[in-house]
């Protein structure tokens, strides 16, 4: 691995037809750093792995891996030319090869004596040293998965691309392999796109999150930082849920429906209208029969509660609460926020950095 | 549905292998493509005389041959698909058997059992008297309907295939409705499935069409003279290549009508609809005489169309070996072997080549363009014979015309004498399409996430091929060889048509034989190619997706 940056995307465009799959999209990835890429379907992401890749050209912009010029809107490093390692949903290990053979293939550059010490390091690496002579429809699918990797980091690309690599496991068996994989990942170095549907994965697994909508990167930046400010409404509504309600900041002070929200450092000698961001585990409930407020809804998740709160005029939040604490359909409920939490602010569908110059009083 | 990421590569693919396909493409479409250019320049273009007789007798013989497989094929498809009876199952697979008896062989078994001279009129004779009240020509065995009766005994189970293949999957459900809904079994037979299997009878009369219109041998047995035969009759006769063309072009207008025809019929029903799995028909048990006289009637047809050609045919063959050894295998019989052998190698692993390679190239990508290229590759199978021959001497001649032009005298020198590389070209062309359908059905299979990723680990295309799509493609591969070599073996019009002086292969050896009515020569090679073509029958028994015969009808 040399220096810094194990891939860069500048400005990239792609459009098929009519459909306009990533608009002048700009990402970077530091060696060794794993990038997770979430977003609906149809935002770009599949498109985004392929550009990478080498399956498709760029109609403008640059592909950079490991600091070379690999894709242009004119030249287009063939995948073959990329040292670029591709894990597939399904995959995709060749049915006709054993699994020492499948880790081999990337491996023809290497010298013969070579070749078998790094297949057996790689597949040491996932833990199946012991498989090497079996093919792949002798494998349980965790296994498979695990010398996909071993079979795509073999070679030592600067990338390695993953498609949803934990999608067609069974959910218990998930967990294990994911730490698996991020564990192999930080072993060898290797820097790592995971594109992903999972909102748990997609905190969980990388150390920055990237957020697609229609071919644009919304916001990229540690997961913490995605979570707990979301640069818009769309980030916050699509990596956990969220409710919004009308607020008002004066002087420091942050108020809306439910009372006092909480205070807004900054913001001093304000006025100003703003929307509030109210993440289901900073809402506080607690029962008082004079309140307007009502639970409508108690979904039981196991570790917490989830309770559904109709406000008085008429809009709704929702509340995490403890195990064991459930408040039946009907009760009138005070609600508040949780003492310490720094909820976001919109203006429009825009979260707020700080007080806009026009709120100056 | 392939997951995003697996799509094809998109854009312009490889370039050097999507020009390998547009070059292939452009191959298989010339000879049709010349054909047609000569027609529309249109100068000098006379229609030998008596076309229109031909035009005539023509249409006569493909309305005869389509009712006549029509109702023998949907007939027979129906009695194995609602009825049980003694041999069914056995029945069943036997009735496909005509298929491997080309028609060219089964026309002169024919005639020698029915012709004046034949067993049949002098049996009939012997009781009847002199004239049989028909004159003291005998029988009318040599006219259209003689050629029409050998074409439906060997085409037949093409319209059987697709129509009992409909009746199983698309029936259960309908019928079991409509017999639900009060309608008795004949009804219900003709308002519902019928018309839930006409798209697949509309798919079979195109391919028997397609077949009646590309002979010109069998007919001739028979004095019909079709338009294909003119196109023979032209460029052997006289070698006139230009009326030869003039008739070619009406050939191909009948091609374009038979598939206008198919489209018709076929109407806008795309019936995809699977009948439930595992129920079935419920099949009707026939007992007593009405048992035996369905078994009679399958069996009977199989005995005529197959088994006793065959009977007579080993009958033959055995005499002429008793009679004189070197009568029934003198070096010539090697050498005709030798001939078909080596031509049928040839193209079979050219064929076989350019599917792969072809193949190949989709999966590298390439766009809409590169995709339709690849789809023209299979046309050729659907041209009839006399417009692929005349086409192939067209573009030789436009080669010959260009060398000229550039000063080379004479030419390539192809033209005149005829030349085994226009049969190589020829049976390129026409048999490129089943071989393709046989390779690119086993492609795909091959999920494109593996060819990306063979891609990703560093192989180009050539590594690709050889180590990660040719294994996996292998059964195709050996299917595509198997189709191909039988049909190069079985393959008539063409060779004769462009054959160069000199050169015979056992399909030709089998015509020349039976034209001058030395039957029990003609035995030997005959039975031979039929063993040969009994192969791939049985191979379509035992995997019917893959060389399904439906899938070659042109959509």
């Amino acid at each position: 691995m040399t220096g810094a940056q194990a891939l860069a995307l500048e400005e990239v465009d792609k459009r098929y037809g009519t459909v306009h799959a990533v608009r002048r999209l700009s990402l970077s990835l530091d060696a060794g750093e794993v990038l997770t890429v979430i977003g609906p379907s149809g935002c770009g992401k599949s498109t985004l792995l392929r550009l990478i890749a080498g399956l498709e050209r760029p109609d403008a912009g640059r592909v950079l891996i490991d600091g070379e010029v690999a894709a242009t809107e004119r030249r287009s490093v063939p995948p073959e030319g990329r040292h670029v390692g591709l894990v597939f949903q399904d995959h995709a290990l060749f049915p006709h090869l054993d699994v020492g053979r499948n880790v081999a293939f990337g491996l023809a550059s290497l010298p013969r004596s070579q070749r078998a010490e790094r297949v057996g390091e790689v597949l040491d690496l996932v833990g199946l040293a012991h498989l090497a002579g079996r093919h792949p429809h002798e494998l349980s699918g965790g296994e498979q998965q695990r010398v996909a990797l071993a079979r795509a980091i073999a070679p030592r690309p600067a990338v390695v691309l993953l498609d949803e690599p934990f999608s067609s496991l069974d959910e218990n068996l998930r967990a294990q392999v994911r730490a698996d994989t991020l564990a192999a990942l930080r072993e060898t170095g290797s820097a790592a796109v995971v594109v992903t549907h999972d909102q748990d994965e997609a905190l969980s697994l990388g150390d920055r999150l990237a957020v697609l909508r229609d071919g644009r990167v919304e916001q990229v930046a540690s997961p913490r930082e995605v979570y707990e400010s979301p640069v818009n409404r769309f980030v916050a509504t699509f990596m956990g849920e969220a409710d919004f309600l009308p607020a008002h900041v004066h002087d420091a002070l942050l108020t809306s429906e439910i009372g006092i929200v909480s205070t807004v450092p900054g913001w001093a000698h304000t006025d100003h209208d703003v929307e509030v961001v109210l993440r289901p585990h900073q809402v506080a409930l607690r029962p008082d029969p004079g309140s307007s407020a009502r639970v409508e809804g108690v979904e039981y998740h196991g570790a917490f509660v989830l309770h559904h709160v109709r406000l008085p005029s008429g809009r709704a939040v929702r509340s995490w609460q403890q195990h064991g604490v459930r408040h039946d359909p009907g009760t009138t409920v005070a609600v508040g926020v949780v003492p310490g939490s720094r909820p976001v602010l919109l203006s429009g569908d825009t979260a707020l950095a700080g007080p806009p110059p026009e709120a100056r009083r | 549905m392939t997951h995003p990421l697996a799509r094809l590569p998109g854009g312009a693919g490889r370039r050097g292998w999507s020009l390998l396909v547009l070059l292939v493409a452009a191959v298989v479409a010339s000879p049709v493509v010349g054909v047609a250019a000569v027609a529309v320049a249109g100068d000098g273009l006379t229609a030998p005389g008596g076309t229109g007789e031909m035009i005539a007798t023509t249409a006569l013989l493909l309305g005869l041959v389509a009712v006549g497989t029509g109702v023998l094929g949907t007939g027979l498809a129906w009695l194995v698909t609602a009825y049980d009876f003694p041999l069914r199952r056995t029945l069943a697979w036997l009735l496909v058997l005509p298929l491997a008896m080309p028609a060219y062989i089964l026309g002169f078994v024919f005639l020698s059992t029915f012709d004046y001279a034949g067993p049949v009129q002098t049996a009939l004779r012997s009781v009847l008297g002199d004239d049989l009240g028909v004159g003291s020509d005998g029988l009318p065995v040599r006219s259209v309907v003689g050629a029409a009766a050998v074409l439906v005994l060997t085409l037949y189970p093409y319209v059987y295939l697709t129509t009992r293949a409909a009746f199983l999957e698309l029936a259960p459900t309908a019928y079991d409705a409509a017999r639900s809904l009060g309608a008795g079994r004949a009804r219900a037979f003709r308002v519902v499935l019928l018309p839930l299997a006409r798209p697949s009878l509309a798919a079979g009369l195109a391919l028997v069409m397609m077949e009646t219109l590309t002979d010109f041998a069998t007919v001739q047995y028979f004095g019909v003279r079709t338009l294909s035969v003119g196109v023979y009759l032209a460029w052997k006769g006289s070698f006139d290549l230009a009326s030869a063309v003039a008739v070619a072009v009406l050939v191909l207008l009948a091609a374009v009508v038979v598939l206008a025809l198919e489209r018709a019929l076929r109407g806008r029903a795309s019936y995809a609809q699977r009948g439930g799995r595992g129920s079935g028909l419920a099949r009707r048990r026939l007992t007593g005489p009405r048992a035996w006289v369905a078994t009679g009637a399958a069996a009977s047809v199989v005995a005529l169309a197959f088994a006793l050609p065959v009977v007579r045919l080993v009958t033959w063959a055995l005499s002429a070996l008793g009679d004189d050894t070197g009568a029934g295998v003198d070096d010539r019989f090697a050498d005709r072997l030798v001939s078909s052998a080596v031509l049928a190698v040839v193209v079979a692993a050219t064929c076989v080549t350019v599917s792969l390679l072809v193949a190949h190239a989709l999966r590298l990508g390439g766009g809409r363009v590169v995709r339709g290229a690849a789809q023209v590759t299979t046309f050729g199978y659907a041209v009839p014979g006399a417009v692929v021959g005349i086409g192939v001497l067209v573009v030789f001649q436009g080669a010959d015309d260009a060398l000229v032009a550039l000063g080379v005298e004479g030419g390539t020198g192809l033209l005149v004498t005829g030349s085994v590389l226009g049969v190589l070209v020829a049976y390129v062309v026409r048999f490129t399409g089943p071989a393709y359908q046989a390779v690119d059905a086993s492609f795909s299979r091959v999920p494109t996430s593996l060819t990306q990723s063979a891609l990703s680990l560093g192989a180009g295309p050539g590594r690709l091929l050889t180590r990660v799509h040719l294994p996996l493609v292998r059964p195709g591969v050996a299917v595509a060889l198997t189709l191909v070599l039988i049909d190069a073996v079985k393959e008539l019009p063409l060779v004769l048509l462009l054959r160069p002086f000199g050169f015979t292969t056992l399909s030709v050896w089998v015509y020349e034989l039976a034209s001058e009515n030395f039957w029990e020569r003609a035995a030997l090679p005959a039975l031979l190619i039929v063993a040969l073509a009994v192969l791939p029958v049985v191979l379509l028994n035992h995997s019917s997706r893959a060389v399904d015969p439906s899938a070659r009808v042109v959509r």
